[in-house]
């Protein structure tokens, strides 16, 4: 149906964002029973769900993308879909500042008042006698028993630079995108969930060489609680950040992208960036200070 | 990119989807997912409402009668978290889908398909939190805000209530990003920024405080999840972990949230005043900055509802004086109000007198806010009736008012006809009378020390329990009213609304005719002088 221009663009209804909310329960209430022990019934709910979220995201996405790719968005759509990121990039930061709020606190304050800094000396000398507080500690009953902590500049130093040559990679091809240059963006992008998978099979090593050797495990009392929570929230970014690359590599595989319209490319840049910052003050306040 | 490209890809104007699953379950249209909104925050405020009525029946006497304790508090904790998350919250959400887009000329909202989402996702949670019930052990029983380690003892559903909040914070984040995208990139050319209603204005603040703290209240309750089920020792003082640094986590979302639940009904309070006022709304910028500024200082007070942990008196003195100097530009809102019904031609149909209610009666809850955020004074009031009686001013006479108000101001438009006039000033007289009965008394009952969350109590608070209870009875079957004449004029009234329903009104809403056409703005409007209600258009 063709408009006047200047017309505002709303696009028509869509199946998918119901059977995302289906998928979604199902998914929320297989993990709650799982959770709870209820089997067989937790996990089947659970793979159902899943699997009806991954069939809506290549329904939803591919929709959006034809659609894009017919040039049915104006300006105005790309701006809102460009504000939408945005916005959710700000709600992830605020997710990881509740937990990077936990690790300041109980690290500057709550230990030393266990320790009986303070106005805690009392609940030390009657509860806690004995203990010294410091960083890392698992409490005063060292929940979880002694263990050590991961070297900074071993494995987290190597996982460092390749987030950050990861950073560096996709501006590079975002850069060769917006000069209309195919060939050179490629293999840049490619790389970069590459990369991005790099990370997480070492960081996977980490952990298992925590559980194995250092005796470092979620139970260890609030060091183990606020590094794996961190760093296994980070990880599951950086795979979700990976997937997202891989599905925009063949996208621009594909040929999806033009030098001026390439939004899914850029959501998913900004995406890779915020990951690697989280990453950065991940390095700086959980493995060297 | 041509030029048909910036178009209503196949919808065509004015034609309403055809069937139930096409219309409703894969909407895109902001009125009709504003609806859906409206209909499941009623719906909700009667479920949570009937669990209030079981406690005010128990309560209405001292002794065991009704309920066993355990399920008694199971109804406290679910009554609050329906009210907050499933009452209050949608039908703002819903105030602002149907709203917004009329008001700044938008054809609808930005993201329409995510706004289909948002709102879906919710029946499911609440699904989720209501079959809690039916579980071995219970429903979560440690009261809304979930305070470990009370809350780690429920049985089976502490991982299915985490889960339907965890629902709920996304469908809250969606909504928000919705909002907010709309509001910066859909205003029709000529509503600048500083011209947008204050309905508009207050809902872009508060959905940026909706995407800062719905994250961090997930991140709370995925600790007390991990705590729970995977051995982690967040909350847990041999571990090195802290009961308190729950309670800061949570406090850091729900002080903001709070306010997540009161600004949107300033905004609808700034709406209605100025037309029945018939006179602009008083101070139209400092409203917008106290707004913001409100927005601000809430995330810098929120261990004024931890006093009484053993906080270092620094702390306490820091979150004191942040608390008292909210109420500076509260009371600059309060004033304007005021001011702009000064000397005003005023007349006093329903949703005026809604508001009228709204700004004496949030002041008393602003009052006893004041009261409590006294560290000294807290001391003695916490965990008392006075505090339930604190947040139920705010919160009933206060956000929910301002919902009523928005409903009966904005339904003629909705509906395209009036609701019954004479029902709607029964239902207030009836609602403003009973709710202070309800709740007036509970200011007695703290301070002379029953404490919340208690099915029986001593004989010494039997009168004003009773007195409360009485009023309780009352204020929930006024509300039936309501319902009713919500749907007299959705169905029966036969009298049509004009495009502009109120003599005074003054805004882009007024200029559709009423009932709002299925789509509105498929161009943007122009703005001609006189149609916004503040700043003119320069020309
Ligand atoms: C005028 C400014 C306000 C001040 C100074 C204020 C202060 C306080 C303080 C100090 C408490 C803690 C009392 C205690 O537990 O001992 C409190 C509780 C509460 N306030 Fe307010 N408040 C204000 C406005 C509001 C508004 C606008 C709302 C909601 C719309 C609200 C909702 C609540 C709720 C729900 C609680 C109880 C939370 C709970 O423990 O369950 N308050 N308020
Ligand atoms: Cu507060």
């Amino acid at each position: 149906m063709s408009q006047q221009a200047g017309a505002y663009y709303v696009p028509h209804g869509s199946r998918w964002p119901i059977i995302a909310a289906v998928g979604l329960f199902i998914f929320m209430w297989g993990a709650a029973h799982w959770l709870d022990g209820i089997e067989p019934e937790g996990p089947l709910l659970l793979a159902a769900g899943a699997a009806i979220l991954i069939f809506m995201f290549f329904g939803w996405f591919g929709e959006v993308a034809r659609e894009s790719m017919k040039g049915l968005y104006s300006d105005q759509v790309d701006l809102s879909f460009r504000m939408g990121m945005m916005w959710f990039i700000f709600s992830e930061v605020m997710f990881f500042g509740a937990f990077f709020g936990a690790l300041f606190y109980s690290r500057g304050l709550q230990v030393p008042w266990l320790a009986g800094e303070g106005h805690g000396a009392l609940t030390n000398l009657y509860l806690f006698r004995g203990y010294t507080g410091g960083w890392p500690t698992n409490g005063p009953d060292a929940i979880g028993g002694v263990f050590q902590t991961v070297p900074p500049w071993g494995e987290p130093l190597i996982n460092t630079l390749i987030l950050l040559s990861s950073s560096v990679t996709v501006t590079i091809a975002h850069h060769a995108l917006r000069d209309g240059n195919r060939r050179r963006m490629l293999p840049w992008l490619v790389a970069t969930p590459i990369l991005g998978m790099l990370f997480v099979f070492l960081q996977a090593r980490e952990y298992m060489d925590a559980y194995t050797h250092l005796n470092l495990t979620l139970h260890s009392g609030i060091y183990g609680a606020t590094f794996f929570m961190l760093t296994g929230f980070h990880g599951l970014h950086v795979t979700l950040g990976s997937i997202m690359l891989w599905v925009i590599a063949y996208r621009a595989w594909r040929g999806h992208f033009s030098k001026e319209h390439h939004f899914a490319f850029e959501a998913v840049a900004w995406y890779w960036h915020f990951v690697d910052i989280v990453w950065l003050g991940l390095f700086l306040f959980v493995y060297i200070i | 990119m041509s030029t048909h490209a910036a178009t209503h890809d196949d919808v065509h104007h004015d034609d309403v989807p055809k069937g139930f699953v096409h219309r409703w379950l894969f909407a895109t249209n902001h009125k009709d997912i504003g609806t859906m909104y409206l209909v499941l925050a009623l719906v909700m405020f009667f479920i949570g409402g009937a669990m209030a009525m079981v406690i005010r029946a128990e309560l209405f006497e001292p002794g065991l009668q009704l309920v066993q304790p355990y399920f008694f508090n199971e109804l406290t904790t679910l009554h609050g978290l329906i009210m907050i998350f499933g009452a209050i919250m949608p039908a703002f959400v819903g105030l602002a889908n149907w709203q917004i887009p009329l008001m700044i000329g938008a054809p609808d909202m930005a993201l329409p398909r995510m706004n289909n989402l948002s709102f879906w996702i919710l029946p499911f949670a609440f699904l989720l939190l209501l079959s809690t019930l039916f579980l071995p052990g219970g429903a979560a029983a440690g009261g809304w805000v979930m305070y470990p380690p009370l809350v780690l003892q429920s049985g089976e559903s502490l991982a299915f209530t985490i889960f339907a909040i965890h629902l709920m914070g996304i469908s809250s984040i969606m909504g928000s990003i919705n909002i907010i995208a709309t509001i910066l990139n859909l205003r029709a050319p000529g509503v600048d920024l500083l011209k947008m209603p204050l309905f508009v204005w207050t809902w872009l603040i508060t959905a940026f405080l909706l995407i800062a703290v719905m994250p961090v209240l997930a991140g709370a309750v995925t600790m007390l999840l991990t705590d729970k089920y995977f051995g982690t020792n967040f909350f847990n003082a041999a571990g090195g972990g802290d009961v308190l640094l729950y309670e800061h986590i949570f406090w850091f979302f729900g002080h903001p949230e709070v306010y997540v639940m009161i600004l949107p009904a300033f905004g609808v309070i700034s709406e209605v005043i100025p037309t029945f006022a018939r006179k602009p709304i008083f101070g139209y910028k400092p409203m917008v900055y106290a707004t913001a500024s409100i927005a601000f200082l809430s995330f810098i007070v929120w261990a004024h509802h931890m006093f009484t942990v053993g906080l270092p008196v620094g702390a306490q003195l820091f979150f004191m004086y942040a608390t008292m100097l909210i109420s500076v530009p509260t009371g600059v809102k309060v004033f304007n109000w005021v001011a702009t019904m000064w000397k005003g031609s005023m007349t006093f149909e329903t949703p005026m007198l809604f508001a009228v209610a709204f700004v004496i009666l949030f002041t008393v809850g602003g009052f006893s806010g004041l009261m409590l955020g006294l560290v000294p004074a807290d001391y003695q009031y916490h965990n008392s009736y006075f505090v339930v009686a604190h947040f139920h001013y705010v919160l009933v006479t206060g956000a929910a008012f301002g919902i009523m108000t928005g409903v009966y101001y904005w339904l003629p438009k909705w509906t395209g006809h009036m609701y019954s006039e004479r029902w709607g000033k029964i239902h207030f007289w009836l609602s403003v009378i009973s709710v202070n009965v309800l709740f007036f008394p509970m200011h007695f009952l703290g301070l002379a020390g029953m404490p919340r969350r208690i099915p029986d109590y001593n004989v010494a608070f039997a009168d004003w329990n009773m007195v409360s209870s009485i009023g309780g009875f009352v204020f929930g079957a006024t509300q039936l009213i309501f319902v009713g004449n919500i749907i007299y004029s959705v169905y029966f009234a036969k009298s049509r609304a004009p495009a502009r329903v109120w003599e005074g009104a003054r805004g882009l809403e007024w200029e559709v005719p009423s009932p709002a056409p299925h789509h509105t703005y498929s161009t943007p409007p122009e703005i001609r002088p006189g149609m916004l209600a503040h700043g003119d258009v320069a020309h």
